[in-house]
């Protein structure tokens, strides 16, 4: 099969379909839904949507170009109205922030804002402006009338790279700046473009957000770890790692694990749904995870650093021995009691301490004076 | 054995506290009769997730633990050769063999297929490399040596009773089923003769029986350590160590110390009895340098392996570990002052400190620190809960009954004045005199 569908200019009917089947796949939806999903696909209905860029690399505005089914260009013409996006507007200046304010009085509560980048907030924002307004403020008032808000990548969601410790620009993420607006984290470094796209079209499809994690990333992507996934689980769960870059193991495309690969304790489905089309994602080409959709790892830890498994998960490819069934808690009859024994025992050791003699010298002194 | 070490107490057998204890003991057995008639289900919360629930925590981790008493004065006694601590000795081993036999009932009554356990006895079915296996071994014959070593004092009781308690409960009972005086006197007399053949031939075997004593608990105590090595995804991290067998050991050694301590203040304080202060300050200086040793151990560890920051982190898991830490500390803090040592009301609290975090540790390795995969959870059921009560209440109820029929506690006059000594011993308060039997 060719992979490497991204490369061509026409989209064919097959490959959209087949495009729209995976989108539904992805998205956890049943297969009965694929008609659905390919209907709102090809509809005419479009979501206005703000792309604000603040302090990133544009990374994931490039990885989003790099989807094939639908194309961005498909998405741009067809699915969405995108009315601003710094990078792929033909506009500027004083025009394009017309653009903007216009799409957010005409479309009031019904765009969608999509927040690429983090947000300084140290020294009253001045580390990023656009348009002589800081991101801060261009934050505010394109956050104020939205319908949603949709941080693409770590750095819009959690703060990334910027937030790391010292943190000289005060960066955080949407979250933390916008308290009263759903918003859908997308996190990566970048992120599949597919966990974006999937999120739209749920959007226009059910007119509804999907289900998120605490994190406040879609379920469908983000629910599982790497390692349940990953194809070269078999070599760890057979114990096969490789232990240095280059060496015997890791030609033999051994478990990345020793090499610090944070797979064991990343939530994203980088496995299943790869990259650019073509099948690729880092460890399929030898290189460790480096937990990017996980605030607290990316960046934060070493690349090389082996990670704790806690909560060792089974290969996905295995039959489930989950049975649902995961042991009775504590029963209020039972706390009760062994509270109450547990206090009658602290009052007992209480009086018990109280009654006996406190020095050797006064009790005998008692006894015989 | 010196025999004249230990005195019989005196009192009568069936007090209020016997009879609350035995009300206990046959909720429990009830209770053990459901499971065995209804499954583990039926009165336990355990799962695949938690197979091993409060039974095996408490009972065998922990309630060896306490246990140890036997174990830890014995190396006082036979290794260090501390005589003064032999008259302890006794009731100490009355303890541990209470608390390693119940134990070793507990594992039958937690076992999923008890049917299985004649395996046990079939050397061609041996895993000789498995902890667990070493673990039910040792555990099943240092109960045998602890019941040979508590021998010598019903033999002697035997030889030497008047046996008082049957003439008199033979003389209760109906005449039509009282036995015959003459064939009674007859058979206590063959009895007290058999008593006395065998004690003699005991006493010069029991030192081999008293190496067991020792060499095996070192053994298994630390076993109990190594049975979760093999969780290592399992058990948290601030438990998980290559450490785990050496920690056991010493943890078990200062619990051992410290519950010879609470025992024995606790005995001297309900048979209202002087207490044996000296004997206590010694072990009690001890302790504190075993936990300095262990503490020690737990924290390099921790910082060798980079987790000393989990153990702040002042989570659910930080919080238990420093819970342990802290009790064992103050403890500890309070028995290095040498006057805190002579007083039993601080020998008590700083007692109980160490045996609740010592205690703890073993509920954190085996229970609390343990965490099976997200989702399982465990807490034990009422019946579970009563089955464990109910064991613990049949040890002090037999520790209650055995002190009054065979001489296990230390003997009050055994200075020889006729009685009690006053640099040795601190006699308990008011009504002490009062309970004291004549001629002491």
């Amino acid at each position: 099969m060719d992979t490497n569908i991204g490369m061509r200019s026409e989209l064919s009917r097959r490959d959209f379909v087949k495009g729209c089947v995976t989108l539904t796949a992805f998205m956890g939806l049943p297969h009965a839904l694929v008609g659905k999903v390919q209907e709102t696909a090809e509809s005419d209905r479009r979501l206005p949507v703000i792309w604000l860029h603040f302090q990133e690399c544009t990374g994931c505005s490039e990885s989003l170009l790099r989807s094939s089914h639908p194309t961005i260009a498909s998405l741009i013409l067809d699915k969405i109205s995108l009315d601003y996006h710094e990078t792929l507007m033909a506009g500027s200046g004083e025009q394009a922030e017309k653009s903007m304010h216009d799409c957010i009085t005409a479309n009031k509560g019904k765009y969608v804002l999509v927040v690429e980048g983090a947000i300084p907030t140290a020294e009253n924002g001045i580390f990023c402006k656009v348009g002589g307004r800081t991101a801060v403020d261009s934050l505010a008032a394109a956050a104020k009338d939205a319908l949603a808000i949709i941080s693409i990548g770590t750095c819009a969601s959690y703060g990334g790279i910027q937030a790391v410790p010292p943190n000289p620009t005060g960066a955080v993420g949407v979250g933390a700046l916008v308290k009263d607006k759903p918003i859908v984290n997308i996190p990566g470094c970048p992120p599949n473009p597919y966990a974006f796209l999937s999120t739209v079209l749920y959007y226009l499809t059910f007119n509804k957000l999907p289900a998120l994690d605490a994190l406040g990333r879609p379920k469908f992507a983000y629910g599982r770890r790497i390692h349940e996934h990953c194809e070269r689980r078999p070599h760890f769960d057979a114990g096969r790692f490789a232990r240095a870059y280059g060496d015997e193991g890791h030609a033999q495309g051994y478990c990345l694990y020793q090499l610090g690969c944070k797979g064991p304790v990343t939530f994203a489905n980088c496995p299943v749904q790869r990259f650019n089309d073509v099948g690729a994602w880092p460890v399929s080409i030898g290189h460790p995870c480096i937990g990017c959709t996980e605030p607290d790892i990316l960046f934060k830890t070493s690349i090389a650093e082996k990670v704790q498994i806690h909560e060792p998960t089974p290969f996905d490819g295995y039959p489930p021995v989950d049975t649902g069934k995961k042991g009775k808690g504590a029963s209020p009859l039972t706390t009760a009691v062994v509270g109450l024994a547990a206090g009658v025992a602290l009052g007992a050791g209480a009086m018990m301490a109280k009654n006996l003699p406190d020095s050797a010298a006064a009790s005998k002194d008692k006894k015989n004076p | 054995m010196h025999h004249n070490d230990f005195q019989k107490q005196e009192g009568r057998l069936f007090t209020k506290s016997f009879f609350v204890l035995l009300a206990l003991v046959l909720i429990g057995a009830v209770l053990i009769g459901l499971r065995f008639t209804k499954g583990l289900g039926a009165v336990s919360n355990m799962s695949d997730g938690f197979p091993w629930g409060i039974w095996l925590a408490y009972d065998v981790a922990t309630g060896t633990a306490i246990a140890c008493g036997g174990y830890t004065v014995a190396i006082l006694v036979y290794i260090r050769h501390n005589m003064h601590y032999h008259p302890l000795i006794r009731s100490c081993v009355l303890t541990s063999m209470f608390g390693y036999a119940l134990a070793g009932l507990s594992v039958m009554v937690d076992l999923g297929r008890p049917w299985n356990v004649y395996n046990f006895f079939i050397p061609s079915r041996w895993q000789l490399n498995s902890v667990m296996f070493e673990v039910a071994m040792c555990v099943m014959t240092y109960t045998l040596v602890l019941i040979i070593e508590f021998l010598p004092g019903i033999l002697y009781s035997l030889e030497t009773s008047e046996w008082r308690r049957l003439r008199a409960f033979a003389n209760w009972l109906h005449p039509a089923l009282a036995p015959d005086q003459e064939k009674l006197s007859g058979l206590i007399d063959k009895v007290r003769r058999t008593a006395g053949v065998i004690r003699p031939w005991l006493d010069k075997v029991l030192i081999f029986f008293i190496v067991l004593g020792i060499t095996l608990p070192t053994m298994h105590q630390s076993s109990l350590g190594s049975l979760l090595l093999i969780a290592a995804t399992k058990l948290n991290p601030l438990w998980h160590t290559g450490f785990l067998p050496l920690l056991f050991l010493v943890n078990c050694i200062y619990i051992g110390y410290s519950v010879v301590i609470l025992e024995s203040l606790i005995s001297s304080y309900a048979f209202k009895r002087p207490y044996e202060v000296k004997e206590l300050a010694g072990l009690a200086g001890i302790i504190p340098w075993l936990t300095v040793i262990w503490l020690g151990i737990v924290f390099g560890d921790l910082a060798f392996r980079h987790q000393l920051s989990a153990a702040f982190r002042l989570d659910f898991y930080s919080g238990f570990f420093l819970a342990q830490v802290l009790l064992v500390l103050a403890g500890s803090v309070l028995l290095f002052r040498a006057r805190n040592r002579t007083s039993p009301r601080w020998l008590f609290v700083s007692a109980v400190l160490i045996v609740l975090g010592g205690a703890l540790y073993r509920f954190n390795v085996y229970l609390i620190g343990f965490d099976p995969g997200s989702g399982w959870r465990y807490f034990p059921s009422l019946a579970e809960l009563m089955i464990t009560v109910s064991i613990v209440a049949f040890e002090i109820l037999g520790y209650q009954i055995l002190v009054k029929l065979v001489p296990v506690l230390p003997r009050i006059h055994m200075h020889g004045h006729g009685k009690p000594h006053g640099t040795h011993h601190i006699e308990n308060k008011a009504p002490a005199t009062k309970g004291l039997p004549d001629g002491i």
